[in-house]
């Protein structure tokens, strides 16, 4: 299926060092458009450094980042987010005293001009905010209603939603399950399936094999900031996931322990 | 999976429906709304006779409240961005002294005395606001030092210049002069001698000022305090800065990450209260016809009160300029209410302390209500 579509990012040999620690000690993705990329790997593995290097946070010490086949520059954020690529921020995503439809445009507000004035069109912002929560299976109280008021399923599904109204090629999750439930959890994981189907490129970081299974297309395992492979879909089990995550022995040893029951 | 992500598209039955008059209620300006009705209330029991509701007593607690309304509005702006600053009542003091120092000592003209304190109040905003984002400092500890510094060249230059604290003469100066009238002159003169002509107001029965109206206009002090509340209001609630100004202060990191420039929000938020203070300034050096080297202390308190007591969070990212004028209007209300019933002055920290208490605790509750805060 994706062998035939060329990629929408290629991050090649990615080398990230803060001082004399080495968080990426050369990493290589390829994204597609319409395609899941699950990052796994086990805390302090590199994934957030990985991806904020994609997302101009940070520069690659080395490396090269293709986009749509052109070498790319972030300085800053802004830029990644101009060129498409947009990232939800596990903890950072939202403002909790902020109203739905504020967060929604935040950095994007539409205007309407009276004379020389630019006013924030509320009316659009609140209308464009009801119907798009809408489609992603959330309903508000209304537009006014501060983002605090959320759940946690429910505030990274308004960030999704954000991301893709304001025309993300590329949406990277940054543990968005993490911290919550199950029910919202599989709420989270039903909008990363439609995100994709819209031909959106995702890039999902977990460390829950079973949430990858959910919705992943592709899985690529960090350790120490370095791959430890790439697999696609139905070449791989969760097990030897699990297994590869954390790092095949250490893993044995605990199930010993255990019982099994990891 | 799909079965469990598939909320029912139309009715959540944990949301409550809530009467539009409740919804109507629970605003930001809720507490600064009961705490003006209740002192209104109050004075109107205690003090009815007092002179206070007559037209000179109403222009008296106006002015008063008009003067706090300025510097709220900067004040609430700047804490809804984040950010403090105490150097407010310095700056009315620096401001007032180099209009003084520039029209009087030096002789130069009035409008370019103005003009010039107010590019230097604004360019010391915008020092405080670059060295809060550049050092990360929290711009408690940044504008305390600004503080100290400005009260210090504000009582060393007067007493370098001219030997003394108080630099006068400059009502004087100002005569005729086009910007000093903006500040200093009043307005609807004609208005209110016609409403004095026709026995709506009353008027002098001897003296100078016989068959003039007790109330001959309205300064153009209370015309700032309501441009400024109505500029503030606009902008923060209506346009696309606004938005960034609670984003910046709600939370900072989060709007970076979706390009919101907060530091450049803060910066000019800083420029906007040091603004704020020098109309203040200007306004008091007009009327007052001179400027002290004490002027405007601890004015930086009673703004940051104004717009607490206006419903706004100390920690950034939500508030009312609304509110905040509402929080001055009280002040200015309390504060002169007192002095017509004859109450001991002392007292009129014992009413504020205590309405300040409670409008927190009010709005405290009211901001959990519309934000889910725990
Ligand atoms: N800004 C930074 N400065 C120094 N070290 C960092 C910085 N960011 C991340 N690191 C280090 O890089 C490593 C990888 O971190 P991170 O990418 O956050 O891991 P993960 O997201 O996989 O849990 C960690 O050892 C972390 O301490
Ligand atoms: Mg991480």
């Amino acid at each position: 299926m994706t062998a035939s579509k060329k990629p929408l990012i290629e991050m090649k040999n990615i080398e990230k060092h803060f001082g004399s620690v080495i968080a990426l000690a050369g990493v290589s993705v390829d994204v597609y458009p319409g395609e899941c990329h699950c990052l796994l790997g086990d805390n302090g593995a590199g994934k957030s450094t990985f991806i904020k290097t994609m997302s101009g946070v940070h520069k690659p010490t080395k490396g090269e980042i293709f986009f749509e086949g052109k070498p790319l520059n972030f300085e800053r954020p802004r830029d990644a987010i101009r060129a498409g690529i947009a990232t939800v921020y596990q903890d950072l995503a939202m403002i909790p005293l902020m109203s739905v439809s504020r967060n929604f445009f935040m950095g994007n507000e539409p205007e309407r001009k009276v004379g020389p004035f630019s006013f924030f069109d509320h009316e659009k912002a609140n209308e464009v905010t009801m119907s798009e929560m809408k489609k992603m299976g959330i309903n508000l109280r209304g537009p006014d209603q501060a983002v605090g008021t959320l759940s946690g399923g429910e505030r990274q599904t308004v960030a999704i939603a954000r991301a893709v109204h304001f025309g993300a090629k590329v949406l990277i999750l940054d543990e968005p399950t993490s911290a919550l439930g199950v029910r919202q959890t599989s709420n989270v994981l039903a909008t990363v399936d439609k995100v994709r189907k819209q031909g959106i490129a995702v890039v999902f970081i977990t460390h829950n094999v079973r949430h990858a299974m959910a919705v992943g297309d592709t899985f690529t395992v960090l350790n120490r900031g370095k791959t430890l492979g790439t697999a696609k879909r139905g070449e791989i089990t969760p097990e030897e996931l699990q297994e590869l995550m954390a790092g095949g022995q250490e893993l044995a040893t605990l199930e010993g322990s255990l019982g099994g029951t990891v | 999976m799909s079965d469990s992500a598939n909320v029912d598209a139309n009715v959540d039955e944990r949301v409550k429906e809530m009467s539009s008059f409740r919804k109507s209620l629970i605003r930001p300006e809720l507490g600064g709304i009961c705490g003006t009705v209740a002192v209104f209330v109050f004075f109107a029991l205690f003090a009815f006779d007092s002179g206070m509701f007559n037209s000179q007593g109403i222009l008296n607690w106006s002015i008063v409240s008009a003067q706090f309304m300025i510097i709220a509005v900067g004040a609430c702006l700047l804490m809804i961005a984040g950010e403090f600053d105490l150097s407010v009542g310095s700056m009315i003091g620096f401001a007032g002294m180099m209009i003084a120092i520039f029209s009087v000592t030096l002789g130069w003209p009035v409008w370019l005395s103005i003009l010039i304190a107010f590019v230097m109040c604004v360019a010391i905003g915008a020092l405080n606001g670059i060295i809060v984002v550049r050092t990360g400092l929290p711009s408690f500890i940044v504008t305390l030092a600004s503080l100290f510094i400005l009260r210090g060249f504000t009582i060393y230059l007067p007493q370098t210049v001219e030997r003394k604290t108080i630099i006068g003469g400059v009502r004087d100066a100002a005569e005729g002069d086009w910007l000093g009238a903006i500040f200093g002159s009043k307005i609807f003169t004609g208005l209110f001698q016609w409403f004095g002509d026709i026995g709506l107001l009353a008027t002098f029965a001897r003296g100078n000022r016989a068959g003039q109206p007790v109330v001959d206009g309205i300064p153009m002090l209370i015309v700032w305090a309501l441009i400024l509340v109505v500029f503030g209001h606009i902008l923060l609630t209506r346009t696309k800065f606004g938005n960034w100004i609670f984003a910046s202060g709600g939370d900072a990191q989060a709007a970076r990450y979706v390009g919101v420039p907060v530091n450049r929000v803060k910066i000019l938020m800083f420029m906007f209260t040091a603004f704020c203070a020098c109309i203040f300034a200007t306004c008091q050096v007009m009327e007052f016809g001179s400027a002290g080297a004490d002027r405007g202390l601890l004015k930086e308190f009673e703004a940051i009160i104004a717009v607490v007591i206006g419903g706004a969070l100390l920690t950034g990212g939500y508030g009312s300029v609304i509110g905040a004028a509402l929080g001055a209007l009280i002040f200015g209300v309390v504060q002169q209410g007192l002095f017509f019933a004859g109450v001991e002055s002392s007292l009129f920290r014992v009413f504020l302390g205590v309405i300040l208490l409670l409008a927190v605790i009010l709005n405290t509750y009211i901001r959990r209500m519309i934000t889910g805060e725990k």
